[in-house]
């Protein structure tokens, strides 16, 4: 044990001397466990929420029984079946609005609920009569409290003038609902003895078969493993985890820079060590002792790192799944011990993979050094066609996946296979480049000048490698969202036909804004319009009511139609159907969608197909008549009016005194549209906040090679020195070499990175969300972030080269004195 | 004594004149005095080796007088020029333009082949001489080896290049310290009787660090540094 500390002790000591190579291994363990564990702690708050939000007093994760129009039915067949011995509990669920806010509500009857309905939230014994007796209680999560501007205790109103029971914080409960005894709610949603769904718990006996106790009324819908939640948002933790790791392997570019540094500085240490006896097995065991306690320390940085990453960034991640998916995620981090465990797990393994060539080299290693030649050019021309072959067989990969490959996880295959690719050709693409410099080059400088380039270059290629690999992905996602964000903002002009919209809080109110409406001159048109929701083969499907109106026709922005597709939807056996949703039931123009309604299947043909930017559930628009007709509960609040610009204002300000409405429930087309653009900009402001760290790790990266090299490298700049190159003049053109292959890698990757905004463009967003964008490229875009990665260059070379300008004399002149 | 008529400046004038140079290094916050007061001379044409103990200051003296380091007191004239007057960037045109080095490590560019190092001095000052450099190329045996790079060359091949390289400008002044420190001893004569040929040929002064006192014979003139003197 002694013998193994005095080894330690002797390794330890390379460190004192060199402290800027010990704080680039640990600032390379740091950023790769920091921006990794940030990124895991974000995906594990979010499924965490979903997992509340799906075991909400039995979710999907509990099996139930359902209407199969997905209509509400009576509760008779609830007592029926406790007859008949089913452990079922009914729930009836709605919506209501409170303070102006539309609120999910759900009606429970907490005896018959089973035990094993998922990790719902429980009510204890005694809080059971209070929440049964009159007046009852009001289950809400703290958030939802604070949304709605209530006190604990308070009992407010719904739009229909009735009072909730008094609210109660239950912490555990999902955030966007309410939970009342199914008495009550079927009073306040007005819907008497009815029920929505039947949880069914575990039977203690063998019931009678369903069908024998309520024929074919109900049917038996089998919990899921996975939430339409979990599974929507799937792509969007997938491209952060894809970005996490993409940090976490620049990262490890730098501790492998370093490591391999301090292994070759440390060789003749290590052969000293052995010459005096300390065994092969007794330095190795110490080398990767040395390494776990270091990977361990930076681990501990790193996650406390992580954790502030991922508070900063969920607030923008929550507003993200908010916006994209209508996802709730508590602002709030809370962290589960796996995480911890996980993170310093991720650094060890990361600091032994880094240094995975050292060690088998230090393993390797004889005892007496061999008289080897340094041959630089022909181990380089050997690595670089080693690693040119890879990436072939990389690229081979890549477009393998992208005939074959279906998936969203093929697409991301598709993007991970061409960026490995292109980092691994990287260095030959530079090598033939600065190869044909050389043979240019006129004058000694200009010679040495490509010629030590070239050799640099295997020293810088891992942080060169990275830096590609930052920009280009930098280059790919701002294309993807510039090319999102045009496109989108011309799809909402499109989109907002109306001058000013109306939220009536219930058909009542609505009837009176209509007839109100219609009085006043300064309205050109009234357009009412409605909305439903349904399941079309088991997804998800909201029904849109569009009014029959000219402005339509004209703005109304088409994918694909059928001749006279306007005039098809008027009699209502028509539909268009939203790209995603078109996708995801592989359903063209011309086909015909059967659409479960509480009268009977509605037969819809399929006239046209447009884009819904935003929606994560699937859309039909149907003429709003016959939408009424089909489905006679559909709230008839929603309306749209065409106004002269110059009356706008005064229209609002009359409208909000007539019936006391607020911001919220009208708003003129441009509030609207600067809305949705603020949610969309939100919805990406987490996207560029981790391109922007992904950089900056690229730029650290770049940085700690290049500081790392400046030692190594004075042997080869003394002697220019020494016959009479200046130490500022050596710095410019150290300075100019490192800028020119930067130059070189940013040029190279703005090609990589568009291939990388087709990949997701065409690939990961078709199959991530179901719609498919136009490819646009902006140059001034690539200019600008060019221009940032040299600028990043310059921050990352401007350290070694103002201490190579600044250097004593008496630095340089130790490379040439034997003694003094 | 051999001399190309062209090439040796007329009158032995004194080329290299050192006057009370002194030189202070830190070690572990104690002050090393290591020159203390040294006085040298030394002629064109002339070849002197300078010998000495290990810590001595031989180095350091060579190192002043190329202008690799600044004295603290005393003066170095090398023909016309206080070299312990210039600024660095003098300093480096000095080295550039009139002095030669070679080193005991070579320190060639090992980025460049043969050729391209043996021209690159001389092409940096701009006195590129085309057939003195075929002369040179020839005469240090380096013709077959010209496309090589350093790293393929044994150490008494390198270290002619490296001459080849120092000689290239046709300096005022060669320096050499310990340059055949790092060959044998068959191989160290051999270099070190081209050197002498070559210094000859071009009528330079030359000035040797070495520990070999067979090899200090050889020159014109052994001076021996003790204890940062001139003894």
């Amino acid at each position: 044990m002694r013998r193994a500390l005095w080894v330690l002790a002797v390794l330890l000591s390379h460190w004192r001397r060199h402290k800027m190579q010990f704080a680039t291994l640990l600032i390379g363990l740091i950023a790769a466990t920091a921006l990794w564990s940030g990124v895991q702690a974000i995906n594990q708050q979010a499924r965490n929420a979903y997992d509340r939000a799906a075991a909400t007093f039995g979710g999907v994760r509990t099996a139930m029984l359902v209407a199969p129009d997905a209509a509400t039915f009576s509760q008779e067949l609830f007592i029926k079946l406790r007859r008949a011995g089913w452990p079922v509990s009914p729930v009836l669920e709605g919506r209501v609005q409170v303070n102006g806010r539309s609120v999910r509500l759900l009606g429970i009857e907490p005896v018959t609920m089973p035990a094993d309905v998922g990790n719902a939230p429980r009510l204890g014994a005694s809080d059971l009569s209070s929440f049964v007796a009159s007046p009852g209680q009001t289950l809400v999560a703290r958030e939802t409290l604070s949304d709605l501007q209530e006190q604990e205790g308070a009992a407010p109103p719904i739009s229909s003038g009735a009072k909730l029971p008094p609210l109660r914080v239950l912490p555990q409960l999902v955030s966007g609902v309410l939970v009342v005894d199914i008495g009550v709610a079927q009073r306040l949603l007005n819907k008497p003895d009815q029920v929505s769904r039947l949880l069914v718990g575990k039977p203690r006996g063998k019931p009678a078969p369903l069908a024998s106790v309520v024929g074919e009324q109900l049917q038996r819908v089998e919990p899921n493993a996975e939430t339409e939640l979990e599974r929507l948002t799937d792509s969007f933790h997938l491209n952060l985890t894809a970005f996490g790791l993409l940090s976490f392997f620049v990262g490890l570019f730098i501790v492998n820079s370093a490591v391999g540094l301090a292994f070759e500085q440390r060789l003749p240490m290590l052969r000293t060590l052995r010459a005096c006896g300390a065994s092969a097995r007794l330095v190795n065991t110490v080398l990767v002792v040395e390494l776990v306690a270091l990977a361990l320390v930076a681990g501990l940085i790193g996650l406390a790192c992580g954790y502030f990453i991922a508070a900063a960034l969920l607030p923008d991640v929550a507003a993200s799944l908010r916006g994209l998916y209508g996802a709730q995620i508590p602002g709030q981090l809370t962290l589960r011990s796996e995480w911890w465990l996980a993170g310093i797990g991720i650094s060890i393994a990361g600091a032994l993979v880094a240094a995975a060539t050292s060690l088998i080299k230090a393993i390797r290693m004889p005892v007496l050094a061999t008289a080897q030649p340094y041959a630089w050019q022909q181990r380089q021309r050997r690595w670089l066609v080693l690693q040119s072959g890879a990436a072939c067989a990389v690229f081979a990969v890549a477009l393998l996946l992208l005939h074959y490959g279906q998936s969203l996880i093929a697409g991301f295959g598709v993007l991970g296979a061409l960026m490995l690719g292109a980092a691994l050709i990287l260095p030959a693409f530079l090598e033939i480049i600065l190869l044909v410099g050389q043979r240019w080059a006129k004058g000694p400088l200009a010679l040495w000048f490509w010629a030590d380039s070239r050799q640099q270059l295997s020293g810088l290629s891992l942080a060169l490698m990275a830096l590609l690999l930052a920009l280009a992905v930098n280059v790919g996602v701002s294309t993807m969202v510039e090319t999102f964000s045009r496109t989108f903002v011309g799809w909402l002009n499109g989109r907002l036909a109306a001058d000013v919209y109306i939220s009536a809080s219930d058909n009542a109110q609505g009837v009176a804004i209509r007839g109100w409406l219609k009085e006043r001159s300064d309205v050109q048109a009234i357009l009412s319009g409605g909305r439903a929701d349904t399941q079309v083969q088991g997804q998800p499907v909201e029904l849109l009511g569009l009014p029959d109106h000219a402005l339509y026709r004209e703005r109304w922005p088409l994918l694909e139609t059928a001749p006279r597709a306007w005039t098809q939807l008027v009699p209502g056996n028509a539909a268009f159907i939203s790209e995603q949703l078109s996708r995801r039931l592989n359903v063209r123009v011309g086909d015909v969608i059967e659409v479960p309604a509480p009268g009977g299947t509605w037969e819809l043909d399929i006239a046209g197909i447009y884009a819904d930017y935003g929606n994560p559930k699937g859309q039909l628009a149907v003429n709003v008549a016959a939408l009424i007709r089909h489905f006679p509960q559909t709230p008839q609040t929603r309306i749209g009016l065409i106004v002269a610009k110059e009356n706008i204002p005064g229209l609002i300000a009359a409208l909000q005194k007539q019936f006391a409405l607020d911001d919220r429930s009208v708003a003129d087309q441009a509030t609207v549209k600067a809305e949705s653009i603020r949610i969309f900009n939100r919805t990406f402001a987490v996207t560029s906040a981790l391109n922007a760290f992904t950089l900056g790790v690229a730029g650290i990266a770049l940085l700690t090679s290049l500081l790392t090299l400046a030692n190594s490298r004075l042997p080869q700049l003394a002697p220019l020195w020494a016959i009479g190159i200046t130490r500022p003049r050596l710095a410019a053109i150290e300075l100019t070499k490192t800028l020119s292959v930067a130059l070189f890698t940013s040029l190279l990757a703005v090609p990589l990175g568009l291939l990388v905004a087709w990949c997701l463009i065409v690939i990961v967003n078709v199959k991530a969300f179901g719609w498919r964008l136009p490819f646009h490229v902006f140059p001034l875009q690539l200019v600008e972030l060019v221009a940032v990665a040299l600028v990043a260059s310059l921050l990352a070379a401007l350290l070694p080269m103002i201490r190579l300008a600044r250097m004593q004399p008496a630095s340089l002149v130790k490379v040439f004195a034997n003694e003094r | 004594m051999l001399r190309s008529i062209e090439l040796i400046p007329s009158g032995a004038l004194t080329l290299l004149s050192i006057r009370n140079l002194s030189k202070t290094f830190s070690s572990a916050g104690e002050p090393v005095h290591v020159l203390r007061g040294v006085d040298l001379d030394l002629q064109a044409g002339e070849r002197v080796a300078l010998t000495g103990e290990s810590g001595s200051g031989k180095s350091t003296l060579l190192h002043l007088i190329a202008g690799l380091d600044a004295a603290d007191s005393g003066t170095i004239r090398l023909e016309d020029t206080e070299v312990t007057k210039l600024s660095d960037a003098g300093r480096a045109e000095l080295r550039r333009d009139r002095i030669g080095l070679v080193f005991q490590q070579f320190n060639l560019i090992p980025s460049l082949s043969v050729a391209d190092n043996l021209a690159f001095q001389a092409r940096i000052a701009g006195r590129h001489d085309a057939a003195w450099s075929k002369e040179l190329i020839e005469r240090l045996g380096l013709g077959n080896l010209l496309k090589r790079y350093p790293e393929q060359l044994s150490g008494g091949q390198q270290q002619r290049v490296a001459i080849g390289r120092a000689l290239a400008t046709k300096p005022s002044l060669l320096l050499a310290d310990e340059p055949t420190g790092n060959l044998d001893e068959d191989t160290a004569d051999d270099v070190l009787a081209l050197t002498r040929d070559l210094v000859t040929r071009t009528g330079c002064g030359f000035l040797m660090v070495t520990h070999s006192l067979h090899l200090a014979g050889t020159l014109d003139r052994h001076v021996t540094l003790h204890a940062g003197r001139i003894a």
